[in-house]
């Protein structure tokens, strides 16, 4: 690879989904073997095994089954992460379980994610899962999904099957906000229209799967209109040479800002401008999302961790009455009215749940309003009262500021992944 | 379109910065390990990158098996004061000596194992409540599912079926006293990213990784540098060998390639064409398929 080709390479993160047994792990293994990503000594680590299980083939979902417990009970049970490239980008793959018990790996998964992967099998169409899947990946808003219809081979790789169930999906998927769905059918075992094309589906005009991956555009996937930067630390190195130098180190999470841009700190709605925009490697014309950097102000004005610095014609709502889309991630159920620590951006507080608003049904998408408890898995909408106020965004308009986890207090565990409505 | 694009390895820098900031803001006492491997030299210039204009807030530290590369500790000397952090080393000699740990018996005795409790010892003595570790999810399988902030009980060890999800860029760094946490900035990194990485900011790197001529032992595959703790079984022999390392390790442990790489430009070359796993040079995880998970469990990077 020439320097030139790895400086301009750019990054796509996708998660995959489908029920179990559906190819999940075959088309990750596909997809790194096909891509030359796989390295002798795994591909002999697993021929290795698939001789002593007696699979009769090298099984490439061996590859992607990390742990211990998982090869013994022949199942994934944790988000693995898994990377491949080609010379147009750098893929990470959230490798995420299809039991109905996972809801909460997935959400996980589909966190970080700007693409989702949903398998469908080709002999059974789209069924409660698929649904479930769509509507997750629609939940955590993710701008891309696409569809692979897979074991094709399996169905003598007939346009018929593949038109039914990409027009089954389209019905159900009308109610959700994907922006963007693509449909492929393959069959990940023999590898057709994943990498290369296949001669099998000749009636197939569409692109391949690392195709899609490779060209899909994800450049507008963060939001560069509201601008957002939570301060993570100060910087004050008291050294001679910097000697009055205090920055504020964080994350840009939305918007573009430029030295000279006029800003206001929140909380404390003190105005000034920005003075510069610094890195190790020089100042920055401009900072935008995901940017890592370190403003200086113009104005000495109190800011610590936890705060915001926004544009004055554009900022964020600041509440502590917060109505939340929760995903359940935690064996113990929620107390009503307990209490949690929340964290929000670069802050930390603690909340009450004050109401609990309905239960989501994930494979109808009806409200449940009768039975109001909520355990893993399990996705509903609630009121929370914070004890701070938050400056925070819908997650429809930014997944950074518009994104919680609550924490239990006393087991430190996070219990639960929120969406800002 | 617009122009408001990053390349790979500048997300890949933003997200580690992002993290490192996370956790001097949430942890009372962080510390970075440093053994002087490329890896580590990446998180040094993190590090840097993340806290600079002022120094990063942290000490280095390096868990010295004594059976470590010469050229590797020379640079590591050298790197450290450059820096002009803290730097503290604990050596698995002295946790030997104090009857804390008991060598390995046999042929290759590795030191990793025993890497473990030297650390763990050093994360009580000094109180550190977080500690920066540069492994990657790529490395090796077991590694795939570790989080960024991962959680080890009040014996350092890690439960994989009982992690923390890890959503958006929200860490939850929370803990019981005695507890601690391992963080890893470039869970997300490849091989291949650190490697182009060291390139695009011209970082400096021990020698080792470059071509040279080496006196190695072939033992099962593995190409082992001529050492004092390594002894020689019957039928086999040294050799004269071009060779270069793609990690570094123990070297009763860590395997040379043969290779001709003397730029990184090369280097980067070579690795994008290879065929074997960084990790497939070290034999201390091919003594099982779930060497690394085990080692893991017991409190490990
Ligand atoms: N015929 C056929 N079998 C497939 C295909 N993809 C996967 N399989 C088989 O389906 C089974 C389940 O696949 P696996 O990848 O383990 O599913 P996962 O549970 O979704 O990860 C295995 O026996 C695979 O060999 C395909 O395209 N065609």
């Amino acid at each position: 690879m020439t320097e030139q080709a790895y400086t301009e390479m750019d990054l796509l993160r996708f998660t995959t989904a489908g029920s179990v047994d559906d190819g999940k792990s075959t088309l990750i293994g596909r997809l790194l073997y096909d891509s030359k990503s796989i390295f002798e000594d795994q591909l002999e680590a697993i021929e290795r095994t698939s001789e002593q299980r007696g699979d009769g083939y090298v099984n490439l979902a061996l590859l992607t089954d990390g742990l211990r417990a998982e090869r013994e009970q022949g199942i994934t049970i944790d988000v693995a992460y898994r990377y491949f490239a080609t010379p147009r980008r750098k893929f990470i793959i959230a490798d995420t379980p299809g039991h109905i018990q996972y809801t909460r790996n997935m959400v996980t998964g589909a966190s970080t994610a700007n693409l989702t992967i949903i398998l469908v099998d080709a002999r059974h169409g789209v069924v409660e899962q698929t649904c479930r899947h769509a509507f997750i990946a629609s939940l955590l808003q993710i701008k891309h999904l696409v569809v692979c219809v897979n074991k094709m081979d399996l169905m003598d790789y007939k346009q018929e099957v593949f038109e039914k169930i990409r027009e089954d999906f389209r019905k159900f998927s009308s109610k959700l906000s994907v922006p963007d769905v693509h449909y492929i059918p393959i069959s990940a075992l023999n590898g057709d229209n994943v990498v290369d094309k296949s001669e099998n589906m000749p009636w197939y005009q569409g692109s391949t799967l690392l195709y899609t991956l490779e060209n899909v555009h994800v450049g507008s996937d963060f939001n560069h209109v509201d601008s957002r930067f939570p301060v993570q630390w100060v910087i004050r190195p008291q050294s001679d040479q910097y000697h009055d130098f205090r920055g504020y180190a964080g994350k840009v999470e939305g918007g573009v800002f430029k030295p000279g841009d006029e800003v206001i700190a929140l909380p404390s709605g003190f105005s000034t401008r920005i003075q510069s925009i610094e890195t190790m490697d020089g100042p920055v014309a401009e900072a935008f999302p995901p940017m890592s950097v370190v403003m200086t102000l113009a104005d000495n004005i109190d800011i610590s961790r936890g705060d915001m610095i926004v544009k004055p014609n554009n900022q964020p709502q600041v509440g502590q009455d917060i109505e939340v889309m929760i995903c359940w991630l935690n064996d113990k159920k929620l107390v009503p009215n307990g209490k949690y620590a929340i964290r929000h951006t670069t802050k930390e507080a603690r909340c009450v749940v004050k109401d609990v608003r309905y239960k989501v049904n994930i494979n109808t998408l009806h409200r449940i309003e009768d039975d109001k408890t909520i355990g893993l898995n399990d996705i509903g909408r609630i009121l929370i009262r914070t004890t701070q106020p938050l400056l925070y965004d819908s997650y429809s308009r930014n997944r950074m500021t518009g994104s919680i986890i609550l924490i239990d207090e006393f087991t430190n565990e996070t219990v639960a992944a929120g969406m800002i409505i | 379109m617009n122009s408001y694009n990053l390349t790979h390895l500048k997300q890949l820098e933003s997200e580690a910065i992002f993290i490192m900031r996370e956790v001097a803001a949430q942890f009372e006492k962080p510390v970075l390990l440093f053994s002087g491997g490329k890896d580590s030299i990446v998180m040094v210039r993190l590090a840097q990158k993340a806290f600079w204009p002022a120094k990063f807030p942290f000490p280095l530290m390096h868990i010295d098996t004594g059976h470590n590369f010469e050229e590797t500790i020379a640079f590591r000397d050298y790197l450290v004061e450059q820096t002009g952090a803290r730097f503290i080393v604990r050596n698995v000699q002295d946790s030997i000596n104090q009857g804390r740990a008991v060598e390995e018996k046999g042929l290759n005795p590795s030191r990793n194992g025993l890497q473990t409790i030297t650390l763990l010892d050093a994360i009580e003595e000094f109180k550190f409540d977080a500690a920066f570790g540069g492994a990657r999810r790529d490395e090796e399988k077991a590694r795939a599912k570790e989080r960024f902030f991962s959680h080890r009980d009040e014996f350092g060890q890690w439960d994989p079926k009982n992690q923390r999800p890890e959503l958006w860029n929200l860490f939850n760094g929370r803990k019981q006293p005695g507890e601690h946490f391992r963080v890893f900035p470039l869970s997300n990194w490849t091989e291949m990213d650190v490697w182009q990485y060291i390139a695009q900011e011209k970082l400096e790197i021990p020698s080792i990784y470059f071509t040279h001529r080496r006196t190695v032992v072939n033992r099962n595959g593995t190409l082992l540098g001529k050492c004092d703790h390594i002894t020689l079984l019957n039928g086999e022999k040294y050799e004269e060998m071009q060779v270069r390392f793609r990690t570094v390790g123990d070297m009763t442990c860590t395997g040379a390639v043969l290779s001709d790489a003397a730029t990184l430009q090369e280097i980067i070359d070579e690795v994008a064409s290879a065929r074997v796993t960084e990790r497939g040079t070290r034999a201390d995880d091919k003594r099982s398929e779930a060497a690394m998970e085990d080692r893991k469990k017991q409190g490990y990077f």
